[in-house]
C-alpha cells in the first residue's frame, strides 16, 4: 500500500521499492466446469507476479488460460485455492468488496473494446475515477487527459466512442484502464482484434506502462509476437502451467 | 455507491433513446392523467350529490313513528292466554309531538344548533281541473325554514315574503307547477286526507334542483295547515334541525332521542341510497386506477427489461471497471423514476387540462339534477395522489429489471 502511494505522488518517478515486490500470488488454484459434465479446467495452478513485470500468457485454444485471468481479474469467483494481491488476501471477499478492489487496483483491456458506446472517449475514461471519488472532477478530467495523451487519443476525447475506428477504441480502453494508476493491467487479448500496425501500438504502450511506470501487465494472447515482446511467457497447457 | 455518476449515466441513457424514454412515458402519463379525469369527475358528482341532499334535508328530523306492532289488549289483559290476533290495526293515535313548539324553543337554544324549524306536514291532493295530484304540504314558520334551507335563494318566481301577508298562500316547488301547469298567482285546490278543501293562492316558486323535493313538496303558513287539518295551534308533527357541524348531528340525534322520546333521523341516515351511491363510485375509481397503473407499470417493466438486456455489455465493463451490484440497480432505477416523474408530472397536466374542458362541458340532467356542466372536484390532494402512485409504479415496476442487471455475471459477457 505505501507503495502505491509513493506511485501516485509522482507518476514518473520510479519507486523505491518497486522492482521486485510481488504483487500477485495465486497458490493451488483449481477450477471445475460442471456444465455439460464435471470437468477439471485448471488444476493446481500456483505462480506469482511482481511489480513493473510484463507477463504473456499463453497456450493452445481450450487450455484454461481465459479461465485463469477471469480469477485472478476476481470477478469469476467460483475457484478453490488462494488468491493474493497487493499483499490483500482476495479469496472469500463479497462481490461488492471486489468490485471496489477491482475499481482501485486493477485495470482491464478487452479483445473487443467494450467502451460504452452513449458516452464521449473523455467520460469514458473518467468513469472508474468518478466512481473511486479520490479526485475532483476537475481533477479527474485533467488525468483523464493526460492518459489519453499516453495513447495519443488526446485530440478524439470530445468524440463519441461508437465513432471510433476499432484501433482507437482500443487505445481509449487502455487509458480507461490506467486511470486509478492500477498495481495490474490484466489484458484478454488485446491486440486478438487488430491489425499488425494497431498492434505495435498497443504493444509499445503496455511496454511503456510496464517498464516506466512499474505497473504489472498480465495479458493473455495468441498473438507469438506480442508474446516474443514480453519479460516471461507462462504457458499452459490442459490446465497446468508447462513453463513459465 | 456514489449517486452522481449513477445519475450521469443514467442521464446519458435516456437521452440517446429518446423515443423509447418518451414512450415509457407517455404510459404513465396516460395513467395518470386518467386517473385524475376519473377521480375529478367522480369525486366532482359524489359532492354535488351530497351537497344537495344535504341541503335540502335537515341534519336531524325529529317525529312520531305510527306503528301498528304495538300489543293488543286481549294480550295485555290475559297474558298466559293463548291468543291469536288476526290484521291488527293502529291504534287510533295522533301523529303529533306533543309540546313540539317547546321542544323546539329548548333545542333552539343549545349552541351547537343553527337553526330548528317546527313544522305540520301532510299529503294532500292537488285539484286542476278533473284530475288529483299527489303532493305534500309542509305548514311552517317560513322565516325559520329559510334558515334552515336557504329558501330565499331557491325562489325561482314570486317571493318568500309575500306568504306571511297571504294566510291562504303556499309556495310550490317547480316541477309541480310545471306538471299542474300553473304559475305565481294561480289560485287551485287543496284536498287534505279527511276531505277538506281549501282553495289556496300560489305565491312563489322553488327549486332545489332534486326532483324529489321539487315534484311534491309545498310550503305554507303553518296555521293554515293547523286549519285545513282541524288541528289546534299548537300541533306540529316534525321537528327539523340544522347543526352547526353536520357530523356532530349523527351523535347528537341519539341524545335528543333520549332526551325527548321521539324517533329522530339524521342526514345520513334520510340519504343512505346517495351516501351508498357514493361508496360505490369510489369503489369504481379505485379499480379503474389500478388497472391503469398497472397497465402503466408493465410498460415500464417492459421497456427497462429490453433496455437491461440491450445493456448487458455496458453493465459488464461497469462491473469490471469496480461498479458494485447496488450501483448497477441505482443506474437502471433511477432512469425508471426520470421516467415515472416527468410522465406523470405531464399526466397530471394533461388530466387538469382535460378536467377543466369537461367542467365546461353542457350537461343536462333533467330535472333529476339542477346542473349545467360536469360538476368537477378540482382538488390539488388528488393530484398530489396521481404523482405518488405514478412514482411508486414506476420504482415496482423499474425494480426488477433494475436488480436483474445487478445480477449479470461479467464473465460470461466479456467471454463471449
Amino acid at each position: 500500500m505505501l507503495n502505491n502511494e509513493n506511485k501516485r505522488s509522482g507518476e514518473n518517478e520510479i519507486p523505491p521499492l518497486g522492482i521486485g515486490r510481488l504483487v500477485l500470488q495465486a497458490t493451488n488454484i483449481n477450477k471445475y466446469f460442471y456444465e455439460p459434465e464435471k470437468f477439471q479446467v485448471l488444476k493446481n495452478i500456483s505462480f506469482e507476479a511482481n511489480r513493473g513485470e510484463f507477463l504473456a500468457l499463453v497456450g493452445k485454444s481450450g487450455c484454461g488460460k481465459s479461465t485463469l485471468l477471469y480469477i485472478l481479474s476476481t470477478m469469476d469467483t467460483t475457484y478453490d485455492g488462494l488468491l493474493m494481491m497487493n499483499g490483500e488476501r482476495l479469496t472469500g471477499r463479497t462481490q461488492d468488496q471486489l468490485a471496489a478492489f477491482r475499481n482501485e487496483h486493477l485495470g482491464f483491456v478487452f479483445q473487443f473494446h467494450f467502451l460504452l458506446p452513449e458516452f464521449t472517449v473523455l467520460q469514458n475514461v473518467m468513469l472508474p475515477a468518478l466512481k473511486l471519488g479520490k479526485y475532483s472532477s476537475k481533477d479527474i478530467e485533467e488525468r483523464a487527459y493526460q492518459k489519453l495523451k499516453l495513447v495519443d487519443m488526446q485530440d478524439h476525447a470530445l468524440k463519441q466512442s461508437a465513432k471510433l475506428s476499432g484501433g482507437q477504441q482500443q487505445r481509449v480502453a487502455i487509458a480507461r484502464a490506467l486511470i486509478n494508476d492500477p498495481t495490474i493491467i490484466m489484458g484478454d487479448e488485446p491486440t486478438g482484434n487488430l491489425d499488425k500496425k494497431n498492434s505495435e501500438i498497443v504493444f509499445e504502450i503496455f511496454k511503456q506502462i510496464a517498464h516506466e511506470n512499474n505497473q504489472t501487465i498480465i495479458a493473455v494472447t495468441h498473438d507469438p509476437d506480442f508474446a516474443k515482446g514480453s519479460d516471461r511467457i507462462i504457458e499452459m497447457s490442459d490446465g497446468q502451467i508447462i513453463s513459465s | 455507491m456514489n449517486l452522481k455518476i449513477s445519475l450521469q449515466i443514467a442521464k446519458t441513457h435516456l437521452l440517446t433513446k429518446k423515443r423509447q424514454t418518451l414512450i415509457a412515458m407517455l404510459g404513465v402519463t396516460f395513467g395518470i392523467a386518467m386517473f385524475i379525469v376519473m377521480i375529478s369527475v367522480i369525486k366532482g358528482v359524489n359532492k354535488f350529490l351530497e351537497d344537495s341532499a344535504l341541503d335540502s334535508s335537515p341534519h336531524i328530523r325529529i317525529y312520531k313513528e305510527i306503528t301498528s306492532n304495538h300489543p293488543s289488549i286481549i294480550e295485555e289483559a290475559n297474558p298466559s292466554n293463548f291468543n291469536i290476533i288476526y290484521h291488527q290495526l293502529p291504534k287510533n293515535e295522533l301523529i303529533n309531538i306533543k309540546n313540539g313548539l317547546q321542544i323546539a324553543a329548548n333545542i333552539e337554544k343549545e349552541p351547537v344548533i343553527l337553526g330548528v324549524s317546527p313544522q305540520i306536514s301532510s299529503q294532500v291532493f292537488f285539484n286542476k281541473g278533473p284530475v288529483p295530484f299527489s303532493g305534500q304540504i309542509s305548514g311552517v314558520d317560513v322565516l325559520k325554514e329559510d334558515k334552515l334551507y336557504d329558501l330565499k335563494k331557491r325562489i325561482k318566481s314570486g317571493n318568500l315574503e309575500s306568504l306571511l301577508s297571504t294566510p291562504n298562500g303556499i309556495l310550490m316547488g317547480k316541477v309541480l307547477a310545471r306538471n299542474l301547469n300553473v304559475k305565481v298567482g294561480d289560485k287551485i285546490t287543496v284536498t287534505t286526507p279527511t276531505g277538506n278543501l281549501k282553495l289556496v293562492k300560489i305565491v312563489g316558486i322553488f327549486g332545489f334542483g332534486i326532483q324529489t323535493v321539487d315534484g311534491v313538496k309545498c310550503y305554507a303558513n303553518m296555521s293554515m295547515v293547523q286549519e285545513i287539518l282541524q288541528k289546534d295551534k299548537s300541533f306540529v308533527t316534525d321537528i327539523h334541525i340544522k347543526m352547526k357541524d353536520s357530523q356532530a348531528a349523527l351523535t347528537y340525534a341519539k341524545v335528543l332521542k333520549n332526551q325527548y322520546g321521539y324517533k329522530t333521523q339524521d342526514w345520513a341516515e334520510a340519504n343512505s341510497a346517495f351516501l351508498a351511491g357514493d361508496k360505490i363510485r369510489n369503489g369504481m375509481v379505485i379499480m379503474v386506477s389500478i388497472t391503469l397503473l398497472v397497465v402503466a407499470g408493465f410498460g415500464i417493466y417492459n421497456i427497462m427489461n429490453m433496455n437491461v438486456i440491450n445493456k448487458m455489455k455496458d453493465i459488464a465493463i461497469l462491473k469490471a471497471t469496480g461498479f458494485a451490484g447496488n450501483d448497477i440497480v441505482s443506474i437502471f432505477l433511477i432512469q425508471s423514476i426520470i421516467i415515472g416523474i416527468l410522465g406523470a408530472l405531464l399526466g397530471i397536466i394533461i388530466g387538469f387540462c382535460l378536467s377543466y374542458l369537461l367542467s365546461s362541458m353542457p350537461f343536462d340532467a333533467g330535472d333529476f339534477l339542477d346542473i349545467k356542466t360536469f360538476p368537477i372536484l378540482f382538488e390539488p390532494k388528488y393530484y398530489g395522489l396521481g404523482m405518488i402512485f405514478g412514482i411508486t409504479t414506476t420504482i415496482l415496476a423499474g425494480y426488477m429489471p433494475a436488480r436483474k442487471a445487478s445480477k449479470i455475471d461479467p464473465v460470461a459477457i466479456l467471454r463471449g
